[in-house]
């Protein structure tokens, strides 16, 4: 059977299903679509992906244990329809927060790994994430394994209020001795990355990537035209952007993240690096 | 619902006003019963001003906290560092082509010892509110502000912040020269400091803008302060699509200086002069300087690496989740 349906974070459920380009709108069978990253095979745009999905392409098979899966948020604020909105988000994306976090292998490597799940409250950060996000890098730390963190979100949650600014603080700590160690940090930038999250752990990486033009931007665009930024060059706020403007190190084609990683890994954590099965 | 702080400060100007008249004309009258009755008049508006002024301090909400924290006549960095301060020096530029105005900083002497300032400045009038940017930073503010980080290391000395600023500047150029990773600088140089670093959160402690240059030993904010992970009016815009509704997203954000300070991401409150910092500057000065006197002589009781290490496990613990 064939079916027409909008791209989203869910995997289609049904072999031989059809699916259209969110960017060039071009109609794309689902199995070639899989087969590319659910990267489009005509214009290339790189739709979205969840947590799960990235960790299935990048690392090893089978290789990520999760961890910090009973982490909540505890509602500080009492912030109006903040508990509604969670337990809709964890009802979605069945997951307890913004952030998956745990150890993978990266071509037999070990390297701890937090990977923004985007469809949670548009992966915004707020105490639990900051805290897993932290967490890896600590884990990263302990165990000289190197700390990949991929983001995706809109910044910091502002239904845990100033509990969610100190994520920022919490987690560039984090970073900071985590980089004191000698552990290598590689943060990969994914469509969107903005806020509080650009402006904190994700820019001070030792290595930025970024996928092709993902959306990489400290204020919302909305916020920029309020402050009466009127006149914005075509790939403001791109990944294409921040590359010509020095902010980060590489765009990195999906098909070419896996590779890319484990080769910085191999040459950033040559004298730590432990293998696993 | 009063949009800004003069119009919120209103009734009690012209009450202010009214009793300065009275004196006015106990002061002209000769007729010794009429002296006397202005001036009984003028004491007992005095009397009735003090009462309101009392109400309507003890009826502030997030709101008119927030109306406070922006008010043009309140100190701004300058005028603290021009009264608590002495032999300050500004120094400026990024050293890598910048020069922002938004943030001044530079070595000064605090009761007899060198220290490094730095904090957001905001212009009162209409052509220094523009030369500073409305105290929005752009990178180079961030970037100048980590090279006297550095040298407050180099040199021993304690840092002290002033935060004042509604937002980081979001413009194209801010954005072109990295004004993420400017902030997520400051806050890493910071942690990386071995020195005591104190901040004070003096009016508008504004988002990334304001912990940018705030990830101290200390995090202090004055009474009427706020601190705020969103301005209420953008707040509002995202949630309700209605930015007129910063009242109702000021109570929700809870961002006045008593919850911070209950929920533990905050280290002291400093009171402010009855009426408000703006209405006392020699006042509000006194109870800064002491606040700062008091956690400096704390500070300097540890050990370099007690206080990169304490520091470090103070930001480290918050959060508000649960494992079970």
């Amino acid at each position: 059977m064939v079916s027409f349906s909008i791209l989203s974070n869910r995997t289609p459920d049904r072999a031989g299903a059809f699916l259209q380009c969110l960017n060039c709108k071009k109609t794309i069978f689902s199995v070639d679509f899989e087969q590319n990253l659910r990267v489009c095979p005509y214009c290339g745009h790189h739709h979205r992906l969840s947590a799960k999905q990235r960790i299935d392409f990048t690392f090893d098979a089978d290789s990520f244990e999760e961890f910090d899966t009973d982490l909540r948020s505890l509602d500080p604020l009492q912030f109006p329809e903040y508990s509604e909105k969670l337990a809709a988000a964890v009802a979605k994306t069945n997951a307890n927060d913004s952030i998956f976090s745990g150890r993978a292998t990266l071509d037999g490597h070990g390297v701890m790994i937090a990977v923004a799940e985007f469809s949670f409250m548009g992966g915004s950060m707020g105490s639990v994430a900051g805290e897993k996000i932290t967490r890896t890098l600590e884990r990263a730390e302990k165990a000289g394994e190197p700390a990949i963190v991929f983001s995706a979100s809109g910044g910091a949650r502002m239904q845990e209020g100033l509990y969610s600014l100190m994520q920022m603080a919490k987690t560039t700590a984090a970073a900071q001795r985590c980089s004191k160690s000698g552990v290598p940090y590689i943060s990969v930038l994914t469509d969107p990355t903005t806020g509080g999250v650009l402006a904190s752990y994700a820019s001070i990486a030792d290595v930025i990537l970024a996928e092709p033009k993902a959306l990489i931007g400290f204020a919302g665009a909305r916020v920029s035209k309020q402050a009466g930024v009127s006149k914005v060059p075509d790939d403001f706020q791109t990944a294409e952007f921040a590359l010509s403007h020095g902010m980060i190190d590489r765009i990195v084609p999906r098909k070419e993240m896996r590779s890319t990683l484990a080769n910085l890994v191999k040459l950033l954590g040559a004298a730590r690096l432990s293998t696993s099965a | 619902m009063a949009m800004d702080h003069n119009e919120w400060e209103r009734p009690l100007r012209d009450l202010e006003e009214g009793v300065a008249k009275l004196w006015e004309l106990e002061k002209k009258e000769k007729d010794p019963v009429k002296r006397a009755k202005y001036g009984d008049q003028a004491r007992e508006f005095q009397a009735k001003l003090e009462g309101f002024q009392d109400v309507l301090y003890r009826n502030i909400g997030p709101w008119e906290q927030v109306l406070i924290a922006r008010a043009l006549k309140r100190p701004y960095t300058l005028d603290y560092v021009q009264s608590i301060f002495s032999n300050f020096v500004e120094l400026q530029g990024d050293r890598a082509g910048f020069v922002d105005n938004a943030i001044v900083g530079g070595p000064a002497m605090f009761e007899g010892r060198p220290v490094m300032i730095v904090g957001h400045q905001k212009g009162r009038n209409i052509q220094d509110r523009q030369f500073r940017s409305f105290g929005m930073a752009k990178p180079e503010g961030y970037r100048k502000a980590i090279r006297l980080f550095e040298m407050a290391e180099r040199f021993r000395m304690p840092v002290i912040s002033f935060v004042d600023t509604p937002a980081a500047d979001p413009g194209v150029e801010s954005e072109a020269r990295g004004i993420s990773e400017a902030i997520a600088a400051g806050m890493y140089k910071m942690f990386q400091l071995t020195v005591p670093t104190i901040a004070v959160v003096i009016g508008e402690g504004g988002s990334g803008g304001a912990i940018g240059i705030a990830t101290s030993s200390r995090v202090l904010m004055l009474e009427h302060a706020v601190y705020s992970v969103i301005p209420p009016e953008g707040c509002a815009a995202i949630l309700w699509r209605a930015p007129e509704r910063g009242s109702d997203a000021a109570k929700a954000l809870q961002l006045t200086a008593h919850r911070a300070k209950e929920f533990g991401l905050i280290d002291d409150i400093v009171s402010e002069p009855k009426g408000g910092a703006h209405r006392d500057w020699p006042g509000a000065s006194e109870m800064v300087r002491n606040a700062i006197a008091k956690h400096l002589g704390e500070l300097s009781e540890l050990t370099d690496e007690e206080l990169r290490e304490s520091r470090y496990q103070k930001f480290r613990a918050m959060g508000a989740f649960t494992s079970s």
